[in-house]
Order: structure tokens, then sequence, then C-alpha cells
């Protein structure tokens, strides 16, 4: 290796250490007790415990949050996909007079701030008494899970040869089956960063899991570890531990799409 | 020959484009009935009162008083100023460490999933658990920071009980989160620039520091544009991070506009004012995109659309 | 097989760009006709016309005598092969090759036995079960033929289907295609920037610039009788030199004067009513030129650039008669010359032709 190149390694090492260190220093601190918790810090823990983990799962009833957190996110990205990419592959490939509304349309709708629709839908949900329920929460996220899998797949229709399509004409396939046949199968992978950035998104979602949960047994995962409550002080062990099983299935989507997520949400908005 | 003649679709184009509406309708619809009518509700409610705690008062049109009313209210200035300096400064920062990791990480060849990965991290883990992992971090009186502050020998403030202080963990939770991506957007623009234009200028005799000046820059100017308006709006409506780290406080020191609403609609119940204020958060960010493109290169957005 | 026709085509894009202008041409039952011309000229376009790719602002499109303009292209019935050969990634060999004939419900064991005959002939049996991916350039345009093929269409439309190969593989596979044509009698329809396979492949040849055809004639008269100077500049190489020059009549014969040229009458079969005298370009190929000494012949030259290229030579000459381009030779590769020497060169005036300056169309009557 050159030095310069020897360099720029070693920055970019420093670099990530730096920026992985509050992930270590949480996942450290939900493995140390609580006694320990805000005495003298130290690099390296002498002393690794499980009970904040054990306390999350026994006595909070953690898995509630985690299943309705799955329930939610999981609806919303089957929804937002299956829909979406109809219409992203109506926008990329088909021609018709309505594409430049739809996008324009779509973008706009995507720059409205989440809190200037959280009265109405509130009022609206509460209306019809989805509040505190599992489809109150799918269908506010699909506000913005919608254009996030409309955006990202038409960028990825687009990307793909336009003359496979009409080689599929010429051979005398329809659109339909042009979409099914030749179109789905060679976006998997685009397909798939789809859902695993709509997923993210969805569980990562705070403000509307807040405003429209009423209870506990409805509570999201981010919801749920904010208004942890202890006895007389804030339990952070527990709250640590929450925060570490929060990030593992993030942390693991994230290693297996990196490569695609990057793609995904580059392709659209770099060109260079 | 007229400039522009449109031929009569023939039968199967218009049944491809009636095709293309089926296919776009269920979208469409789905995000105009969650989206575009709790919008024009949200126009509409703005021009009334609506305050369920007072539900004897029905639900009157008062036009713009309810404009006017957050105007006068010195909490939604404050909270106009507070959000305006948590923009400027968590943008800029992200912006500068975003370009120094991305060139960091474009000398790197070996290892990039890894790099990747761990530059992905920060921004998919819920921005909630990031605040409260600061949160902890900068706990006083024996928080790490406080720690780190004692080994160097400065004395550190009770950070989130001073109106200024609170502003430290805040502004470093969001740039932590947000300047690997922002990094990545970045980095994917650096790799997008010919090398050969790099050789042609070293070729020419252009040093590095003159290389990055004029090649660099310029060429990455549509993706920094992105990153700049995509961070600026996300930080002008930011509400999560300061929720669960600060409250808003001490007291209402560190709210921003989104969790001054936020307290109006679903603590003090007043519909009508929080949908006044809401569609202000809309204009503001609708504004300054717009100024930002106009300012900085339509052409640049434009070119993403395509 | 069926016969295919244009009667007026025009294509104007939304932004304003006319593409096509106005083109009329008939290909007869199992002619291949080969769309020639430089990028831009419209041919690809004609062809997307023809195929319902894309729709014409006015005139229609004929298959079989059958006015196919209000007929999607899945239903036309002509197979396509693609500059890009297009194939189904994702799909085997056997997969691309079979598509079309599932869609159209044929059996499956016809499917099978077809895929293989067609394979066969092709040579590229060994492949069918191997994804494009792993297919060399050669292969894929041969399956990309074989999925034409195999549909067994009323006519085939290929996009320039060599451009993609190395020089080597071009000729060679060239010849197949020729024999290919011979052997399925198939209506074609050709697309080519490349005049060589345009005077090889086709039956007629359409030279086309800007939309619309120069000429549409078989490979020899567009050689030999040239339209005009586009036409005349376009087919065969080395290109034509132009001379300028002006054309005035003298009783029964005419004569064309260039300065610093020492030219004979020609012969007068330039028909009356030439009238007064004119600025033409006279045209004349390379190889109707020889070198002689300096003093003989019609001019003299000196000799700037020397190119053997094996069989023969193209020697560049640079002279009076033609101020800012170089005369182009054609002579034997034995032939005694050196850069800089000063030579004289003789124009074989029974092979010239003469062009009306102006307009650029050939005077009838003038051609080798």
């Amino acid at each position: 290796m050159t030095r310069s190149r020897l360099a720029a390694a070693g920055v970019a090492g420093l670099l990530v250490l730096l920026l992985l260190f509050p992930v270590y220093w949480a996942v450290v601190s939900s493995l140390t007790p609580e006694s320990r918790l805000f005495a003298v810090p130290a690099l390296v823990p002498r002393q690794l415990v499980f009970d904040h983990y054990r306390a999350l799962f026994a006595t909070r009833d953690f898995w509630t949050p985690i299943r309705n957190s799955l329930v939610v996110a999981g609806s919303t990205t089957v929804v937002a996909v299956a829909l979406g990419s109809i219409c992203a592959y109506a926008l990329a490939r088909l021609r018709f007079r309505g594409q430049a509304p739809v996008l324009a349309f779509v973008l706009a709708v995507s720059m409205f701030p989440q809190i200037s629709i959280v009265s109405p839908l509130y009022l609206l949900l509460r209306e019809l008494r989805l509040l505190n329920t599992y489809p109150g929460l799918v269908l506010p996220y699909l506000s913005f899970a919608m254009p996030l899998t409309i955006w990202l797949l038409a960028g990825f229709f687009r990307q793909l040869p336009a003359d496979l399509e009409e080689a599929a004409a010429m051979d005398g396939a329809g659109r339909i089956r042009t979409f099914w046949t030749i179109i789905l199968p060679l976006s998997w992978p685009g397909i798939a960063t789809t859902a695993i950035l709509t997923f993210l998104y969805c569980w990562n979602e705070f403000l509307f899991a807040l405003s429209f949960t009423l209870g506990p047994e409805r509570y999201t995962v981010p919801v749920a570890i904010t208004l942890f409550r202890g006895q007389y002080q804030v339990p952070w062990g527990e709250i640590l531990a929450g925060a570490v099983v929060a990030t593992i299935p993030v942390a693991a989507l994230v290693l297996i799409a990196q490569r695609g997520i990057v793609a995904g949400l580059t392709s659209g908005a770099v060109k260079g | 020959m007229t400039p522009r003649p449109r031929p009569p679709l023939a039968a199967w184009q218009r049944d491809e484009a009636r095709l293309a509406w089926a296919l776009a309708l269920p979208a469409i619809g789905t995000i105009a009935l969650i989206a575009v009518f709790p919008i024009g509700w949200t126009l509409w409610e703005s021009l009334h009162t609506h305050d369920l705690r007072m539900p004897w008062l029905g639900r009157p049109f008062v036009g713009g008083a309810n404009y006017l009313e957050a105007f006068a209210d010195a909490g939604f200035r404050s909270a106009v100023v507070h959000t305006l300096v948590f923009a400027s400064v968590s943008v800029t920062l992200e912006l500068a460490g975003g370009l120094a990791l991305a060139v960091a990480l474009n000398g790197v060849t070996r290892a990039r999933g890894l790099m990747r990965t761990a530059a992905l991290l920060p921004w998919a883990i819920p921005t909630v658990v990031v605040a409260l992992v600061w949160r902890f971090m900068f706990e006083s009186p024996s928080g790490l920071a406080d720690a780190i502050a004692a080994r160097a020998g400065l004395v550190a403030p009770t950070w989130f009980a001073d109106a200024s202080a609170a502003w430290v963990p805040l502004i470093l939770a969001d740039v932590w989160k947000m300047t690997p991506f922002v990094g990545i957007l970045l980095l994917a623009g650096l790799q997008s620039i010919d090398p050969a234009l790099y050789e042609a200028a070293a070729v020419d005799g252009a040093g590095p520091w003159r290389s990055f000046i004029d090649i660099t820059v310029p060429l990455l100017r549509p993706a920094l544009l992105v990153a700049f308006l995509f961070r600026s709006l996300d930080a002008i409506r930011v509400f999560d991070v300061v929720y669960v780290m600060t409250g808003g406080g001490p007291g209402t020191a560190t709210e921003p506009i989104a969790l001054f609403t936020f307290t109006a609609l679903l603590q003090n119940l007043r519909f009508g004012f929080a949908s006044a204020l809401s569609v202000m958060v809309f204009a503001i960010s609708f504004l300054f995109a717009l100024i930002s493109i106009r300012a900085f290169g339509g052409d640049a957005f434009v070119e993403r659309r395509t | 097989m069926a016969a295919i026709g244009l009667r007026g085509i025009s294509k104007v894009f939304p932004n304003g760009q006319a593409a096509v202008r106005d083109v009329t041409l008939d290909v007869a039952d199992g002619e291949l006709v080969v769309l020639v011309g430089p990028s831009g000229s419209g041919k690809s376009t004609v062809l997307r016309l023809i195929a319902g790719l894309e729709t014409q602002t006015a005139g229609a499109v004929l298959i079989g005598g059958r006015d196919v303009s209000a007929v999607a292209p899945q239903h036309r019935d002509l197979a396509m092969v693609f500059q890009s050969y297009a194939l189904y990634p994702h799909k085997s060999v056997r997969e691309n090759l079979a598509f079309g004939l599932q869609l159209q419900r044929v059996a499956p064991s016809a499917i099978a036995e077809r895929v293989q005959q067609t394979a066969t002939a092709l040579g590229i049996e060994a492949l069918l079960d191997r994804k494009p991916a792993q297919l060399s350039g050669g292969q894929r345009q041969r399956v990309a033929l074989g999925r034409a093929i195999v549909r067994r269409p009323q006519a085939f439309l290929l996009d320039e289907p060599l451009s993609n190969l190395d020089p080597q593989t071009r000729v060679a596979t060239r010849a197949e295609l020729a024999m290919l044509h011979r052997r399925l009698g198939a209506t074609m329809v050709y697309v080519t920037h490349d005049q060589e396979e345009a005077m090889t492949l086709g039956n007629r040849v359409a030279v086309m610039r800007d939309g619309t055809i120069e000429q549409f004639a078989p490979p020899l008269d567009l050689y030999r009788q040239p339209a005009n100077v586009f036409v005349a500049g376009f087919v065969g190489a080395p290109e034509m030199n132009f001379i300028a020059g002006t054309l005035s009549s003298h009783g029964g014969s005419y004569q064309i004067a260039s300065p610093a040229l020492k030219l004979d009458d020609i012969s007068a079969t330039v028909p009356p009513g030439t009238g007064a005298p004119r600025d033409v370009l006279l045209g004349v190929r390379p190889h109707d030129i020889e070198l002689t000494n300096p003093g003989a012949g019609n001019g003299v030259g000196g000799v700037q650039v020397i190119e053997p290229l094996g069989a023969t030579t193209i020697v560049h000459l640079r002279t009076d008669v033609m101020a800012d381009q170089l005369l182009r030779v054609l002579v034997p590769p034995d032939t005694p010359v050196a850069v800089d020497e000063s030579v004289g060169f003789r124009i074989n005036m029974d092979r010239i032709h003469v062009f009306d300056a102006r307009t650029g169309v050939r005077l009838p009557g003038t051609s080798g």
C-alpha cells in the first residue's frame, strides 16, 4: 500500500471508529449493572450482566412493542411495495399524459411535514374508530411509505434497458405480461432494497406512533422505550437494553442490504 | 406542417394510457386519501377555532386569527429562532463532515462493504434510540461527557439544565446520525466523477488542492445541493430527537416549531391553532426549498428527476 | 412472408424534431432492403415505425397489403433483431428462443422441436442452457437472430445487427446473413450506417439523409448512377473525388473547364437545354484515376500521404484543382511513388459523373 493509501485508510478507519463509538458504548452500558452505570466510566467493562435484558422482557413485556412494530412495519411495507411498484412502472415506462403531474404530486406530498397532518389524521382516525389499532398506524404510515416506494422503484425500473421491453413487445407480450415475466424478475434487487428501506423507515417512525396509539398494548418499539418510567429514577439500564434490541433488526438489515441501499438512495439523488 | 402535431392515438395506445392510469390509481388514491385530504383539512381548520377542551365554542370561522396569534406568540417566535439556529449549525456540520468522510472513504478500496455498513448504521438506527443514547452520555453529573471533560481538566455545565448547553448534545446527536449518510451521498457523487479528468489535470500540472477546487467541487454541486436540501428540510421539521432528549427544555429553551405545534395539538388540544402552525411549518419548508433551488442551481435538481 | 409498404410516412417528435419526412417505400415479398445513411438520417426511426414501436405523425404502414397503423407491435407478426440484442438476461438461451412461441400458445412439444431446429441451424445448440451473460458477442447475436427466426414471422427487422461485433467477425457474419436470407426467402428490412454492408447484403438499398430517401435502387445502380452528390459520396470507398468546374456547350458537344485541369470534351450525351454555362461538380472515383508523369495526363499534384492497404494503395495528392481537399487515387500496390514527389494524374473521362453544383443532382447521361 502506498503512503497516501495508508493515510486514507488510517483516516477512514479512525472516522469509522469514532462513528461507531456511541453504539459500542450503548451496548456495553446495557450490559453494565445499574449501580455502576454512573460510576467512573471505563473503556473496557469489568463486569457484564444481562439483568436489564431480563427485566426488559420479563417485567416490561417488551415483546408486545416488538410485535406491534413488526406487524405495522411489515404490513405497511407489503402494501406500499405492492401498490407502489405498479404505479412506479406506469410512471417509468408507460406513455400517458398524467406522467409529469403524477410525479409532481408524489414529490409535493412527500415534502409535507408530518406534523402538519397529525391533527386531521387524528380526527379522521378517531371518527373511524381506528385510534390505537394496527390499521390506524398503517394508514398514516402509507403517507410517507408510498411516495418513497414510488420514487425508489421508478428509479430502479428506469435503469432497466428500454429495448428489453421492446423485444418483449415484438415477441408478442402485452404490458402486464412484460411487467410480470420480464421487469419484476429483473428488478428483484431493487424491490428488495425498497422493501428494506420502507421497513426501516416504518420501524424507526416516532411521531405518528406517539400520536395515534393510546396505551402500551399498541405502542411500537420507539414509543415504548421513550415512555419507560422508573420507580424512583430513570431506568437507564433497561432503556439502553431496549435501545439495543430496537437496533438489532435495523443493523441486520443494513448489513444485508448495504450495497443496494446505497445504490437505491443515490441513483435518483445523484447524477454525475 | 405545424411544429408540434399530436397524432390521433391508435386504439392500442389509448389502451396503454388507460392501463397506466389503472396501475397508478391505487397508489395515487391511497395517497390522496391519507395525505391530500388531511392537508386540505388542515388548511380548512387553520381558518377556524377548534379547541377540544372548550367544545362549547363550536368551530367558528376566524380567518387569519390563528396566524396572527402565532406571530404574536413569543413562544412561537422563539421556536422559529431555535429551529433556524439548529438547522444552520447542524446542516453546516453535516455537509462539512460528510465531505471529509466522502473524501476519506474514496481513497479506500478494501473493505468497502464494511465501511458502508459502518456509515449507514447511525442513519438506520431509530432517532429515538440515538436521542436516548446521547442523552445517557451527557447525563449529569457522571455521564460520559462529564467524565471526559473532567479528564481534560474542564468544568462541564449541567447540560440539560442549561438553556444554551442543551443544544450541544442535541446538535451532536443529529450530526452523528446524519453525517455518514451525507458522506455516502457525496461519496457516490465523487465516484461518478470521471477519473480521467483528474489525470488530465495532473498532466496539465494541477496539484491536489487545485484539482479539488476546480474539478471536485463543481462536479459535486448536484450532490451537494441534494444533500443540503434534504438535510435542511429535515432540520426545519425536527421533532423526534428534541422530544426524546430534552422535551424542548429546559423549559422551552430548545423547542423547535414542530414541537411547539405538537404541544398545541395533543397537549392543549387546540386544533385550529395547531393547524395554522402546521401550515406555517409547511410554508417555511416550501419557501426554503424554492429559494435554495433557485439560488443554487435548479438544473441540478431537475436532473435528479429525470 | 409478406411485402411491406410505407406510404408517405412522417414522424415529428414532440420536441419538434422531424426525424422522418414523407417516406414512401415498397419492400417486395422475400426481398432484403437495406436502409443506410449517416446517424440522424432517420433510418432507425423508419424501422421502429414499421415495427410499431413508434407511431407515425402522418402516413400509413402496410404489411401484406394491410394497413397496420392501428395495430400494436405485439400483433404485427414481425420479428426484430436489436442492435444491443436485448436478450432476456434472466432466461436461458432456450427460454429466450421459446418466449415468443409460448406467447403464441404453440404446443410445448412443437416449441421444443422448433427451438432445437433453429439452434442447430445457427450452430448454438450447445449453448441452449446458458444465460446470455455467459455468451460472447457473436454468440449473443446468433441467439438474437434465433429468437427472430424461430417465430416464423411475416418479415424480419434488423437494427444494425453487426455493429457491435469486431471487424473480423462482422465480415463472416455478413456472409452468413446473406446465406440465411437466401435459405429462408424472408422479407427483411435491414438498417445500417455501413455502406459496405448495404452494398453486399441488399437486394435494393435506400440511402437516407435527414429523414428522406435520397435514392432507392439496387446496389450497383447506386454505385454507377448515383442520383446526387450525397449518394455518390456515400456509396463506394474510398470516397469519390469532387472537382469544381463549369459546364458549357460547344456546338454539339459539351466542355467542362476547371482551373488547372486539362480536359477533353465530354462525349455529348448531356441532353439539350443544359443551357448557359453552369457551375458543376465533376465526380470521379479514386480508381478511375491513374498516375502518370507530370505533364502527361489532366493535371499535376504533390504526393502527401501514401496508404498501403495490401491489395491496393491509396495515394492522396495535393492539387490545384481541389483547393481544400486532397485528391484520392487508388493505385496498384507496387506502384513506385514517394511522398513529396510531383506526379501527374489522368482521369478516365468515360467514368466521370457531372453534378449540378447548386442542386447536387446528377446531370443525366453522365455516368461511369
